[in-house]
C-alpha cells in the first residue's frame, strides 16, 4: 500500500507517518438539536461519520462535496472550532483535540484559517492594522512596535495588498481585497498549515483567479500545507495535490488530483465530475443523480449514497462500505467498485 | 419583430455623490423562444437590466432613457396598472432566492391557485389542475401532495422547481431568471438548468438568463450580452463569443475559469477589479485592467464595433478578432 | 484614543449625520434635549436662588402664581411653591437630579446588562439558561413594584433622616438593578447574531481567550442596539424616579427632583395653586418625549436591516 494508507482506519499500516502533518482519525461529529417538546427521541444531525484523512507536509489537500456533506464541519473540527464527538485530531504527532486553552496555544500559531465570506470574516469595527497586528501581538509579544509594523507591511505586500490600506476599515474594500486581507491575517504568524474554507466561492470570477493565485504564491514562498475546502471540482484541478470527496458525512473517495480526474471510481465522484459546468457549445444535460441528498438527521442504512446510486444493490443498503485501497493508492468506499460492478 | 427589444436603456440612481448611471445605452433583443444570456460580475448592472424590464427599479432609481418594446408596446410608458398585467403574466421572473417568490405562510397550492386566478378567469378546480400539471412538468414527485406543502418543507432545489412551475403558470412569452441556480449545488444546478432549457424549448418561451457564470451561459443560451460597468462590451451568438471572445474583458473572464489552463499552474487573472459606479474611468471603462490598452482607450468611449453580428466595444476589436494583437 | 477619534470621524461623515440633518423631528428632539441638559448643568447660574438652601427660602413668598397671572411677581417667573421656593429654580435643580439619577441608573443597568448579556450569549448552555430565567422572573414583576418594596424596606430599616441623605444613591441602585434584563436581553440577542460571524471564528483560530473575544471583538459590534436601548432606558429611569418620588419613596422635598416637585404640588392643585404641579410635569413630559423621539429615530437609522443594499 502506498502512503495514503495512513488515512485508513487501521492504524497498524502507517509507514509514512513522519510526513503526515495533520491527521483526523475516525472522526464523528453529532450535533444534538435537543428533543422536540412532544417527542421522546433526541434529534441528532450526524454531520461526520467515521472520517479519516491525513494531510502530508507541503501538500494541498482538497475536500470536495456538496452542501451538507460535512467538509466544513471536518475543517472546523480540525481547527478546534468544534469538538469532535469521537475520534482524534493529531498535529505533527501531537493529539490536539481536547487540549486546554494554554496547552493549545502553540498550535494556534502553527495552524491558521481563511474563511468563506470576506464580508463577515473581518471585524467591521477594527482597522486593517488592528486586525493584522492582533495575531502577532498575541503570539509574539516580544516583538517591538517597529518589528510588528514591518511584518504587517511585508505580509500585506506579499499578498498583493497596498500597505497604506492599514488605517482603513473593512467596509472600504471590495470582496477580493478583503479576502486578501483575510489571507494576510492568516499568514501573519507564519503558520505551517492553513485551512481555507471555500475562500473564493463568494467572489467574482475575475477575482477568484487573483485570490487563488495569491494562495498558490504563498504556498510556494512559505512551504505551506493547505487543507482546501470547496464545492468546485474545477478549482481542485488547479490547486490540489490530493482530493477527498465527501457525501453526507462520509468520505467516498480519496485520490491524487490526477487520478481523480482521469479515473474517477466512486459513482458519486463520477456524477460530480460530470455536473461541473464547463464552457462548451453542448447543451446542458441532467447529471443523472435522482432525488436529493437525504437528511443527516435520518441517514440511509448501509452506504449513505445507496438510494441515489446507479450501481446500488442489496449489500449497499445493508453494509457500510469501508475505504479500500486501489492499485494506485486511491481509497474508494464503494461495494460496487470492490466487486467490480459497473 | 423581436419579442423584446431593449434600446438605449439608461438607468440612473441619484445619490449624495451625484447621479450614478447603472446602465448606459444598453441594447439587446430577445426573439420568441430565444434564450439570451446576460453575463457580468457583481455591479455590472445585469440585475438592474432585469428589474428595468419589469419596471421594478426601486426609488430613487429611474429609467432615464431608452425604450423597452415587448410584444409591440413600450413597457417604459405603461401605467402601474397596465404593467401589472404584463408582469407575472406575459413576463415571469425567477430570482436567485426562491423565497423572494414564495410566501412562507401559504401552501404551494394556495400560492399557485391565487397566482393563476389573479391573471385568468378560472375556477379553483381548473386552477388546481393546471398547478398540478406544471408541478409535474418541473419533475416534482407526487405533485398533488406537494400542493399541500409549505415552502419550508421543501429543499432549496425543490423550492426553485416550484418557482419555475409558478413562472410557467400563465404561459408567459418571456421568463427572466436572475442567477436562478447560483445558491444551489452543482448537481442540482445541472438538473434545474437542463430542466429550464427543456421547458423553454417545449413551451416556446423566451428566456433571459442573468448570471455571472459563463459556463452555464455557454450551455443554455443562444446569444449572450456581456456587461461591464453598466455597458455592453460584447454581444453575439453564445457559441461564437465563448469560443472566439474578442473583447479583452471577455477573454480574461474565460481564461480565468479554473477549468481552463494547465492543472497546477497559476490561473490567468485579470488585474484589479471592476470600478464602483462612483469611479468609472474615462474612456473605455475597462482600460485600467486591459492588457491591450492604448492611449486612445483613455480618451474616448469606444463604439460597439460590428464584426458581422458579433458586436464588440473595443477600439482594437478588428485586430483582436483577426488575431493580430494576440 | 486615536481609534476613538477615527471612529467618531467615520460616524460623523456617515449617513447617520446626513440623515439627522434632514430629519426635522430628530433635530427638534435633539435641540430640546440639549437645552434641557444645558439648563440642568447650568442650573446654579440660571436660577435666581438655590432651592436646596433653606437660608435662601422665604416662607412669606409661598404660593405666588406665575408672573403673567394676577398676583404674579417678576422675581418668580413661574411662581413659587408652598415653601416659597422659586418654581423655575426648583425645576432647574430638579431637572439636574432627575437627569443624574436617570443617567447613573442606566450606567448601572448597562454594566450589569453588558456583562450578563455577553457571558450568556457567548457561553450559552447552562449559564445562559440561568441568567435568562432570572431575567424572565424579574420581568414578570414590574420594575416599580420591585423598587417600591426595596425602597420601603430600606427606608424602614435605616430611618427617614438617613434615607433622605442616601436617596440619590439608593434610587440609582434600585432602578439600575431593577431593569438590567432589558439590556442583558438586547446584548445577548446581538451577541448570538455576532458570534456566528466568521470574524469571531477568526479570533478563536488566533487563540484569543473568551473574555478577550467578548470584549474586543463582540462588544464593539453590539454598540448600535446598545445606543438605541440606552436612550429609551434613560427616559424610563427618569420616569421611574419620578414615579417613586411621587409616591414619597424618592427624593425628599428638601432636595426635590421633578417627581417630588410634582408630588409636592399635587395636593394644592384643587386649592388653586395649579402651577406647582403643572410646570414640573410639562418639563418632565417634554424631556421624556424628546428622549424617546430621539431613540425612535436612532433605532430607525441604526437598524442593521436598513444598512444593507
Amino acid at each position: 500500500m502506498s502512503g495514503t494508507a495512513t488515512t485508513m482506519t487501521d492504524p497498524a499500516s502507517t509507514p509514512a507517518r513522519d510526513r503526515v502533518l495533520v491527521e483526523a482519525r475516525a472522526v464523528r461529529k453529532v450535533f444534538d438539536l435537543g428533543s422536540h417538546f412532544l417527542e421522546r427521541t433526541r434529534r441528532e444531525v450526524k454531520a461526520l461519520n467515521d472520517v479519516s484523512i491525513a494531510v502530508r507536509r507541503g501538500e494541498s489537500f482538497c475536500l470536495v462535496g456538496e452542501s451538507g456533506c460535512g467538509k466544513s464541519t471536518l475543517a472546523r473540527v480540525i481547527m478546534g472550532l468544534l469538538p469532535p464527538s469521537s475520534g482524534e485530531i493529531h498535529f505533527d504527532g501531537t493529539r490536539i483535540d481536547g487540549l486546554r486553552h494554554k496547552a493549545r496555544r502553540p498550535f494556534h500559531r502553527r495552524m491558521q484559517m481563511i474563511f468563506q465570506n470576506p464580508y463577515a470574516s473581518l471585524n467591521p469595527r477594527r482597522t486593517v492594522r488592528q486586525t493584522l497586528e492582533e495575531p502577532l501581538r498575541f503570539h509574539l509579544p516580544e516583538l517591538s512596535d517597529a518589528e510588528v509594523r514591518e511584518t504587517v507591511e511585508r505580509v500585506m505586500v506579499s499578498v498583493g495588498n497596498d500597505p497604506t490600506w492599514i488605517s482603513r476599515y473593512p467596509h472600504e474594500f471590495s470582496g477580493g481585497q478583503r479576502q486578501r486581507i483575510s489571507i494576510a491575517r492568516a499568514l501573519m504568524v507564519d503558520p505551517e498549515f492553513v485551512v481555507a474554507d471555500e475562500p473564493i466561492s463568494a467572489l467574482d470570477v475575475s477575482i477568484q483567479a487573483q485570490v487563488l493565485n495569491v494562495m498558490m504564491d504563498a504556498r510556494d514562498q512559505r512551504d505551506l500545507t493547505y487543507l482546501f475546502i470547496t464545492h468546485d471540482l474545477s478549482v481542485v484541478r488547479h490547486f490540489g495535490t490530493r482530493v477527498g470527496v465527501m457525501y453526507l458525512g462520509s468520505l467516498c473517495e480519496l485520490a491524487t488530483t490526477q487520478a481523480l480526474f482521469e479515473t474517477p471510481r466512486h459513482p458519486y465522484t463520477r456524477i460530480l465530475l460530470s455536473a461541473i459546468p464547463r464552457v462548451s457549445t453542448e447543451e446542458m444535460k441532467p447529471p443523472g443523480l435522482p432525488g436529493e441528498v437525504p437528511s443527516a438527521m435520518n441517514l440511509p442504512s448501509g452506504c449513505v449514497f445507496h438510494d441515489r446510486c446507479p450501481l446500488a444493490n442489496a449489500r449497499c443498503s445493508a453494509e457500510v462500505p469501508r475505504p479500500l485501497a486501489q492499485d494506485d493508492g486511491t481509497l474508494v468506499a464503494c461495494h460496487a467498485v470492490e466487486e467490480g460492478r459497473g | 419583430m423581436p419579442l423584446l427589444d431593449v434600446r438605449d436603456l439608461r438607468v440612473e440612481f441619484p445619490t449624495r455623490q451625484g447621479v450614478l448611471t447603472a446602465l448606459h445605452d444598453v441594447d439587446f433583443t430577445v426573439d420568441r423562444g430565444e434564450r439570451l444570456g446576460i453575463v457580468g460580475e457583481s455591479g455590472a448592472g445585469k440585475s438592474v437590466a432585469a428589474f428595468a424590464i419589469l419596471n421594478l427599479i426601486g426609488r430613487p432609481g429611474r429609467i432615464a432613457g431608452g425604450s423597452i418594446l415587448f410584444e409591440g408596446q413600450d413597457l417604459t410608458r405603461l401605467s402601474t396598472h397596465q404593467m401589472r398585467r404584463v408582469r407575472g403574466d406575459r413576463i415571469s421572473m425567477i430570482f436567485q432566492d426562491p423565497m423572494m417568490t414564495l410566501n412562507p405562510v401559504l401552501t404551494i397550492g394556495t400560492q399557485m391557485v391565487e397566482t393563476l386566478k389573479a391573471h385568468r378567469r378560472i375556477g379553483d378546480a381548473e386552477a388546481r389542475r393546471i398547478a398540478i400539471t406544471r408541478l409535474g412538468e418541473v419533475k416534482i414527485p407526487s405533485p398533488e401532495k406537494r400542493l399541500e406543502s409549505y415552502p419550508h418543507e421543501l429543499s432549496g432545489g425543490m423550492r426553485q422547481r416550484v418557482v419555475i412551475a409558478i413562472a410557467l403558470l400563465t404561459e408567459p412569452a418571456l421568463i427572466i431568471a436572475d442567477e436562478p441556480t447560483t445558491a444551489l449545488d452543482v448537481t442540482i444546478q445541472a438538473e434545474i438548468m437542463s430542466l429550464m432549457l427543456d421547458l423553454c424549448k417545449t413551451h416556446g418561451v423566451g428566456l433571459i438568463l442573468i448570471t455571472h457564470d459563463l459556463a452555464v451561459v455557454s450551455q443554455v443560451t443562444q446569444r449572450v450580452v456581456v456587461l461591464y460597468a453598466g455597458r455592453v462590451v460584447e454581444t453575439g451568438e453564445t457559441a461564437r463569443v465563448v469560443q472566439d471572445p474578442v473583447h479583452p474583458y471577455t477573454r480574461g473572464l474565460l481564461a480565468a475559469l479554473p477549468g481552463e489552463g494547465t492543472p497546477g499552474a497559476r490561473l490567468n487573472q485579470i488585474r484589479g477589479s471592476m470600478p464602483p459606479l462612483t469611479a468609472v474611468p474615462e474612456g473605455c471603462p475597462f482600460n485600467p485592467r486591459c492588457d491591450f490598452v492604448e492611449d486612445r482607450c483613455r480618451d474616448a468611449l469606444p463604439a460597439l464595433e460590428d464584426l458581422d453580428g458579433h458586436r464588440v466595444r473595443c477600439v482594437r476589436a478588428r485586430d483582436l478578432a483577426s488575431g493580430v494583437a494576440a | 484614543m486615536t481609534h476613538l477619534t477615527a471612529r467618531l470621524t467615520a460616524l460623523l461623515g456617515s449617513d447617520v449625520l446626513y440623515r439627522f440633518r434632514r430629519d426635522p423631528v430628530a433635530l427638534t428632539a435633539f435641540a430640546i434635549l440639549v437645552a434641557f441638559v444645558l439648563a440642568a448643568l447650568l442650573a446654579p447660574w440660571l436660577s435666581s436662588m438655590n432651592p436646596h438652601d433653606p437660608a435662601q427660602i422665604d416662607i412669606m413668598n409661598s404660593e405666588i402664581p406665575p408672573v403673567w397671572t394676577s398676583g404674579g411677581e417678576a422675581a418668580f417667573p413661574l411662581g413659587t411653591d408652598v415653601q416659597g421656593r422659586d418654581l423655575l429654580s426648583a425645576i432647574l435643580y430638579g431637572l439636574r437630579i432627575s437627569i443624574v439619577i436617570g443617567v447613573f441608573a442606566v450606567m448601572v443597568q448597562m454594566t450589569l446588562g453588558i456583562v450578563i448579556g455577553l457571558v450568556s450569549g457567548y457561553l450559552g448552555g447552562k449559564v445562559d439558561a440561568f441568567f435568562m430565567r432570572l431575567a424572565d422572573i424579574q420581568l414578570a414583576m414590574s420594575t416599580l413594584m420591585l423598587a417600591i418594596i426595596a425602597l420601603a424596606v430600606f427606608k424602614a430599616a435605616v430611618g427617614a433622616e438617613f434615607y433622605e441623605d442616601m436617596a440619590i444613591v439608593m434610587l440609582v441602585l434600585v432602578i439600575g438593578f431593577a431593569e438590567w434584563p432589558q439590556y442583558a436581553r438586547t446584548i445577548r440577542a446581538s451577541v448570538l447574531a455576532e458570534k456566528k460571524k466568521e470574524y469571531v471564528d477568526a479570533a478563536r483560530v488566533i487563540g484569543l481567550s473568551a473574555p478577550t473575544i467578548m470584549a474586543r471583538h463582540i462588544l464593539p459590534n453590539t454598540l448600535s442596539p446598545l445606543l438605541v436601548i440606552s436612550t429609551v432606558q434613560v427616559a424610563n429611569a427618569i420616569i421611574s424616579e419620578a414615579a417613586l418620588s411621587f409616591l414619597g419613596l424618592g427624593m425628599p422635598v428638601t432636595m426635590p427632583s421633578l417627581g417630588s416637585l410634582i408630588s409636592s404640588g399635587f395636593e394644592y392643585i384643587f386649592s388653586g395653586a395649579w402651577w406647582i404641579t403643572t410646570f414640573p410635569s410639562i418639563a418632565l413630559i417634554t424631556l421624556i418625549l424628546a428622549i424617546n423621539l430621539l431613540g425612535d429615530w436612532l433605532r430607525d437609522v441604526l437598524n442593521p436591516r436598513l444598512f444593507k443594499g
